[in-house]
């Protein structure tokens, strides 16, 4: 096989293992947008604040530790023990699940029934807030995650496969952390889909997504459907918060990951889960081999506008993104 | 205890009524400077088909919607069972056994005929998330046990051939049915009816003033409609409430109201003063 060829294989791939975590993110999206129709503009900043949240628990860190020391004239930051992965990702999903029944209870409860700019505007806010609330209680400086994920590049991988080219060939490079990603986002989505097909919980929830007057009607409660869905959501956040936070260290950039979902659900349609999915992976292949083939000859860069360039051209000539169906208006 | 207690009966056609279940009193609601519904109090009896009829806009809708918890009154009581009931959701309404169909359907247009039958269960179902998650024993038996009521609804409404269809493929007719089937699959002491023959044909009428009898009789189920076809609440109803402009302004059996000049007054549409 020419190299070139290899080459841009390999690209395929990692931009596949990119895809998986826009996916996430997207699917985060998508799952209250579908529920509860509101466009979540918190779900980037959530995923920050799960990923700070399960570094602070892990490294025993004290939350508030800089306002508790200005105002009692302290010096504490840390309990003094860590934690061990699995149990504080636990306790961070739990933390999730307490957030999610908070923006019920304080915001979305009074907000029943207003228009959805006013709900958009409300996740605006609620982003900002949780940003500084984040920083509040775990500090602003970058800090590493490590929840014991492999990474590296796979050198099994790139020793089996080096034979397929020449001598320039020394084999398909991909990030070790990329496939633990894509295999855990698999089992999520596999869960997720599961979970709304077969449990009560889950239809209700895919009532609510249908129909809310008749999910009222059938007995099932708005409110307790929301904190399920915020939970859910603040679930997924967590899990694209470790990879993205393992791979580039959890920094405020990170809440910058749901600008690259925006793309995604305009490909893949706002209210479909298999949508986001292969809206992401699509995304994430694009921008890679964009990059490769074409970035050269226009001085590189193009993954920052490519994804919004190809989300431009779907909505001009599909706005119900891949998998939406065609609205046609009723006249 | 204001449960009027007054002794059951047997209709014409052997059914019995029993006492009251369910009792409006002075209802008022108001959005603002309309009064949908002024000052209005009627009781609905246990296993009678009760009709509120009146022309448009006389506030129907908004009284079932008063009863099943989608609208809350500014003014007046809702008694169910010889209780007074505190201000509910509809979801704590629907957990009390009353179940209800909507003028315009409202149906969930993504999911099958059974899937939308199921959701009529939700309530009933027990297992918790975990022992679904794992989805074994219990959580498998009981879902078992619920597909087997849905069944029996399905083929009581004569609906086996569509039951794996989208229902957002249905037509009109088969929708309202669905709807019909969904509201009994939660098993309902109470079913409120809006106009569950609005826009049929005459065969399809038929068809559901049949249903709406057999659900009565083999179930022994009580049910309030809405109706605008006039031979329809006549053949069907134990009793009927009238309702223009809010007020109520008949209520009693079909010859009574019928033969009230303020009902003939407010069909023949003569000027209000
Ligand atoms: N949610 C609402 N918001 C504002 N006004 C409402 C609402 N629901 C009902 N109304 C008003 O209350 C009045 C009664 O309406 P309702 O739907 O109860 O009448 P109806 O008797 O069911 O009429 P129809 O036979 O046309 O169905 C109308 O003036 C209507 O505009
Ligand atoms: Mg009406």
């Amino acid at each position: 096989m020419p190299d070139q060829l290899l080459y841009a294989l390999e690209v395929t791939l990692n931009g596949l293992m990119a895809g998986v975590l826009y996916s996430l993110v997207a699917l985060g999206f998508v799952l209250i947008f579908k529920a509860s129709g509101i466009f979540n503009y918190a779900q980037g900043v959530m995923a920050l604040f799960a990923a700070l949240t399960l570094v602070g628990i892990q490294e025993g860190q004290v939350p508030f530790s800089h306002l508790i020391n200005a105002i009692f004239g302290t010096e504490i930051h840390h309990f003094g023990w860590t934690v061990p992965a699995i149990l504080a990702i636990m306790l961070t999903a739990a933390v999730m699940v307490v957030f999610a029944w908070a923006v019920e209870r304080f915001v979305l409860k009074h907000l029943v029934n207003q228009p959805d700019i006013i709900l958009f505007m409300a996740t605006i806010g609620l982003a900002y807030f949780m940003e500084g609330v984040g920083d509040l209680m775990w500090g602003a400086d970058i800090k590493k995650l490590d929840v014991g994920l492999p990474q590296g590049g796979s050198i099994w991988l790139e020793e089996n496969t080096a034979w397929l080219g020449g001598d320039g060939f020394y084999g398909f490079f991909i990030d070790r952390l990329d496939i633990v990603a894509t295999v855990v986002a698999a089992i999520l989505v596999i869960s997720l889909t599961l979970f709304s097909q077969y449990s009560k919980q889950g239809r209700a929830l895919r009532a609510v997504a249908d129909d809310h007057q008749a999910a009222l009607s059938v007995g099932i409660s708005l409110r307790f459907i929301w904190v399920l869905v915020w939970s859910i959501a603040g679930f997924v956040a967590l899990v694209a918060g470790i990879m993205w936070g393992t791979k580039s260290g959890v920094q405020f950039s990170l809440s910058l990951i749901a600008l690259k979902a925006l793309p995604v659900l305009m490909l893949g349609g706002f209210t479909s889960i298999p949508g986001a999915i292969v809206g992401g992976l699509i995304i994430g292949v694009g921008e890679k081999l964009f990059e490769f083939f074409i970035g050269p000859m226009v001085g590189g860069a193009t993954e920052n506008w490519f994804a919004y360039v190809l989300a431009l051209l779907f909505l001009v000539f599909r706005p119900q993104g891949l998998f939406g169906e065609k609205i046609i208006e009723r006249v | 205890m204001s449960l009027d207690t007054t002794d059951s009966y047997v209709t014409e056609d052997g059914r019995t009524i029993g006492g009251v279940v369910m009792e409006m009193k002075n209802i008022t609601l108001r959005f603002g400077g309309v009064v949908a519904i002024k000052d209005i109090s009627f009781d609905i009896r246990e296993g009678e088909i009760r009709a509120i009829i009146g022309p448009n806009g006389a506030g129907k809708s908004s009284m079932l919607n008063v009863i099943s918890g989608f609208y809350h009154p500014q003014e007046g009581e809702v008694w169910f069972h010889g209780r007074k009931r505190p201000s509910m959701k509809p979801y704590q309404v629907a957990a009390q056994g009353i179940a209800r169909t909507f003028q315009n359907i409202a149906l969930f247009d993504g999911m099958s005929v059974l899937d939308n039958i199921m959701t009529g269960r939700l309530t009933m179902m027990k297992s918790n998330m975990l022992q679904q998650a794992i989805w074994f024993g219990r959580a498998e038996r009981e879902e078992n046990q619920h597909r087997e009521q849905v069944e029996k609804v399905i083929d009581f409404l004569e609906i086996q051939a569509i039951r794996k269809t989208p229902v957002g493929r249905l037509p009109y007719g088969l929708k309202k049915r669905v709807e019909l089937a969904r509201a009994l699959a939660a098993e309902p002491k109470l079913l409120l009816l809006d106009e569950p023959m609005a826009g049929m044909n005459v065969e399809e009428k038929e068809d559901m003033s049949r249903f709406i009898l057999d659900v009565n009789d083999e179930f022994g189920t009580t049910i309030a409609l809405i109706e605008h076809d006039m031979g329809v609440v006549m053949d069907l109803s134990d009793r009927v409430v009238v309702m223009d402009y809010g007020k109520k302004i008949g209520d009693g059996t079909p010859d009574e109201v019928r033969n009230n000049q303020d009902v003939i007054d407010a069909y023949l549409g003569v000027a209000h003063d």
